[in-house]
């Protein structure tokens, strides 16, 4: 049990350095907030809060400079993606060019919902099938004899 | 009529497979600039150690000019050099560089080995300017025009095809373009108009 302890008090490790923290617990609480927010450009499928690349950590050292500069964290996204575009940004936001995006499941919602539904109301149509004719009658119980 | 419905499964998955076959070609690193026909950000930057002069935004106002981020820990960039040293020879267009994120003296002792092919050279030691640039990694070259606008970004090392099939070519249009030509009979000019998105005069 005791050997396991080490595994047990393990933490992920993580990106930001010693020397990049805020003195103010509150600031550095919300640059790791906007730097979870932002994609590191080298490594891509990481945010700049988890990324070790040189380039991140520049970058995270830019987002505490401007939150420290009075930013809101709103302004400290926008301020990188003015530079680095709409692509640095982990939730893209809500416009005309992303419209298609974010309501693509609502329109798969929509689409296999109405298709649910016109099948199942064509199953329950066809339930109950026309009664044979004369001839029809008279042919089954020819073969039934 | 209604049997074509079951086709719909197959023809969005044909749909799919199409979009994707072209999507998974493109090059995830390279990300489109921002700064493609907008104005190059405003920096001034000081000479790396031991040479004389910086780089700074009024340096190359009124000048096609081709900036270009190296560092002397970029294997890239030692690749793309011979093609930056023809570039100086041919004397076409002249080569900014900005030496992103080098450690003091070591951009210099770069050069003093492989050959200075720059007309001026800005320090970005802390690499700012290259954020304010959108600079995603090195080696890559900006080509800005007389108006001091970003009219196309290389992200990676210029080879010898790229320079001669697509940056010398887009530089004799802009050579053209500058003062404005009468006459116009020149195919390429407006072509990059239609690229400007309506912003070309």
């Amino acid at each position: 049990m005791l050997a396991l302890l080490p595994i047990a008090q393990m933490q992920p490790a993580i990106a930001v350095e010693p020397d990049e923290i805020l003195d103010d617990p509150a600031l550095e609480a919300r640059a790791r907030e906007v730097s979870k927010e932002l994609r590191c450009v080298v490594c891509q499928s990481q945010s700049i809060d988890d990324s070790d690349a040189p380039l991140a950590k520049d970058l995270r050292l830019l987002v505490r400079e401007r939150i420290k500069s009075g930013d809101t964290n709103e302004e400290a996204i926008a301020y990188v993606a003015e530079r680095y575009g709409d692509y640095v940004l982990l939730k893209p936001r809500f416009k005309s060019e992303t419209i298609l995006l974010w309501g693509a499941p609502l329109l798969a919602f929509f689409a296999a919902g109405g298709t649910a539904f016109w099948f199942l109301r064509r199953g329950r149509v066809q339930t109950a099938p026309a009664p044979l004719s004369a001839e029809e009658q008279a042919a089954l119980d020819d073969l039934l004899k | 009529m209604s049997r074509a419905i079951f086709l719909l499964p197959l023809s969005l998955f044909v749909f799919v497979a199409i979009y994707f076959m072209i999507g998974l070609r493109h090059d995830p690193s390279a990300i489109p600039s921002m700064l493609i026909d907008k104005p190059a950000p405003e920096f001034s930057l000081p000479p790396i150690e031991g040479r004389e002069i910086g780089l700074a935004t009024e340096d190359f106002a009124g000048e096609i000019v081709l900036l270009n981020v190296f560092g002397s820990w970029c294997v890239s960039c030692k690749i793309e050099h011979p093609v930056l040293m023809e570039i100086k020879s041919e004397g076409f267009v002249p080569l900014l560089g900005l030496d992103w994120k080098d450690k003091p003296g070591a951009g210099a002792e770069w050069l003093a080995r492989l050959g200075d092919p720059y007309a001026r050279i800005g320090d970005d030691a802390d690499g700012r300017v290259a954020i304010d640039f959108g600079v995603t990694g090195a080696p890559e070259t900006f080509l800005i025009d007389a108006n001091g606008r970003v009219r196309y970004k290389q992200v990676g090392p210029i080879t010898i095809e790229i320079w001669r099939d697509k940056l010398k070519p887009m530089i004799e249009e802009l050579k053209n373009e500058t003062p404005p030509a009468i006459g116009g009979d020149d195919a390429g000019a407006s072509a990059d108009c239609a690229d400007a998105a309506g912003d070309c005069r």
